[in-house]
């Protein structure tokens, strides 16, 4: 029986084995963002996914629905199922993504992400909506998951210096996958589109092998650093400070530790206090402003937003490494509330200026949250598992997508019901999103740092060296493959 | 793509490399921008 490293180096797919990925000396470690980005602003499609329901609710009528064609309600759930499946598969694969390296994973998500691209325009093309929904919804939800955990360890080992920054800007670029893939997929939709046809279609099987291309070229170019490599000048620390370990947890036991849960907790309320207002903000801005604010300078708003949340991750995500993971959460928290609680003002002063620079401050530190998370799970846990606990705790961000849109328009819908004017429907959810942000500061204070009990031991490594190689025999058992 | 050369990374690998995600992220960035200052309109 071989070693791991000599099994994972031979046969077919050895190229996309962890140790061919190890990078020679002189390697510059500022390949790996790209490389990282590739990746994630091919998935962060996702957020534009929207500006296909529309068109996709006039596949048979053209110009306007036809009785046999799909509705929005039905149309939703294709995004709802990838978010489920983002969650689902970061959990399950985490830890094989981990051990088999980066450049396997990303080539799994580039597989999985547009084949589900391919597959939904079969679906399209035949008018079958559930194709759609294994294709996008379950296969891309995969795509989505694999593909956004794949480069966050890789990422830390190559900047121990800088890692929220550096992982910041990988998370970055899935918020910015979205201005690219929302002009593009409408550009395209108006070329392939006819008098008789709609062209979701053929938008559907260029984006697919668009971003085939572009993640294929981040796995290409992704590389581990050799082991005991360290950037020049940096002095890693001899000693464990109160909150950054410098041990590793084994990823199953971080599920045993309090911290897992209460950072589990922290970017769920996050989370959900920022993914409640994203998907509102154009009809709340609005409503809160009949007659200033026009559907014109909603979407403007909702632009803006977006950039917001975009460099809010790269900004906020930078700064952790200056002020520290758990002061950063509490300027979340503190901030958050402070302001969540000022909205309601703000429109009852009829000052949308101050409307505005209260939702880009929230929604910079939504984006802020999703980044610096790696980050603070690295100082909790160690390197060596962190992209596979970062998998785990990503089914907080699929609760919360549930969660965050339901709780604000379910408060709206009663409000208005009861007879509260429309310009103050949202004034109680915002006290409830501030309400969230208080348990969050609690449960950021509750953070300490991990018992030495649950770190790895030497031992450790050995067994799973062991289970590895059972694991590599048990697989050539099944091939015929030597291990 | 061939492994890493020994001595270092070539600076035009690394211009390729964020060029090829840069310039369509500062597209994308840039028709937001521009419909984002419809709300100043």
């Amino acid at each position: 029986m071989g070693t791991t490293a000599e099994t994972d180096s031979e046969g077919l797919f050895g190229f996309f084995a962890r140790s061919r990925t190890i990078a020679r000396p002189g390697f510059s470690r500022w390949m790996v963002p790209p490389a990282a980005l590739c990746v994630h602003l091919c998935i962060g499609q996702a957020y534009a996914f929207s500006v296909f329901n529309l068109p996709m609710t006039k596949l048979i009528g053209i110009s306007q629905s036809a009785p046999n064609d799909w509705t929005i309600p039905e149309l939703g759930w294709i995004f709802s199922i990838a978010i489920f499946f983002l969650g689902l598969s970061a959990a399950v694969f985490g830890r094989w993504v981990e051990e088999g390296g980066p450049r396997r994973a990303m080539f799994t998500a580039a597989l999985c992400w547009s084949g589900g691209f391919i597959l939904s325009a079969i679906g399209v093309y035949a008018h079958t909506l559930w194709l759609i929904y294994i294709g996008y919804g379950v296969l891309g939800g995969c795509g989505l998951g694999i593909g956004y955990i794949s480069p966050v360890s890789t990422l830390i080992k190559w900047f121990p210096d800088r890692p929220g920054m550096a992982t910041g800007m990988a998370i970055m670029g899935f918020g910015g996958g979205a201005f690219i893939a929302s002009p593009l997929s409408v550009w395209l939709m108006s070329r392939f589109s006819t008098a008789t046809h709609v062209g979701v279609a053929e938008t559907f099987i260029v984006l697919g092998v668009v971003y085939f291309i572009f993640m294929v070229v981040g796995s290409i170019i992704v590389r581990v650093p050799a082991p005991g490599w360290k950037p020049e000048g940096y002095a890693p620390p001899t000693q464990a400070s109160k909150l950054i370990t410098t041990s590793d947890v084994f990823v199953y036991d971080s599920l045993k530790t309090p911290q897992f849960w209460l950072i589990w907790w922290i970017l769920c309320l996050n989370v959900t206090a920022g993914i409640g207002v994203l998907g509102q903000a154009s009809a709340m801005s609005q409503e809160m402003f009949p007659g200033k604010v026009t559907p014109v300078a909603a979407a403007g708003f909702v632009g803006l937003m977006s950039l917001f949340n975009m460099g809010g991750r790269f900004f906020w995500a930078s700064t952790s490494d200056y002020i520290g993971r758990k002061n950063t959460y509490f300027v979340f928290m503190v901030l958050g509330f402070l302001l969540y609680v000022a909205v309601p003002s703000t429109g009852s002063i009829g000052s949308v200026e101050t409307f505005v620079l209260c939702f880009l401050v929230i929604i910079s530190m939504y984006g802020g949250g999703f980044a610096t998370v790696p980050a603070y799970l690295k100082d909790m846990f160690g390197t060596r598992y962190v992209g596979a606990i970062h998998g785990l705790l990503l089914t907080a961000w699929s609760m919360a997508g549930i969660f965050g849109p339901v709780l604000v328009n379910y408060i709206r819908e009663y409000n208005i019901t009861h007879g509260v004017p429309k310009a103050q429907a949202y004034n109680v959810t915002m006290y409830i999103m501030a309400g969230l942000l208080v348990i969050g500061f609690l449960c950021n204070l509750f953070v300490k740092a991990v018992h030495h009990r649950f770190h790895m031991q030497p031992e450790d490594d050995g067994a799973l060296a062991t289970a590895a190689e059972a694991g590599a025999a048990m697989a050539a058992r099944f091939t015929g493959r030597p291990a | 793509m061939t492994s890493d050369n020994q001595n270092g990374t070539p600076a035009w690998h690394l211009i390729l490399a964020w060029g090829f995600v840069g310039i369509p992220l500062a597209w994308g960035v840039a028709q937001t921008i521009a419909n984002s200052l419809k709300l100043f309109h």
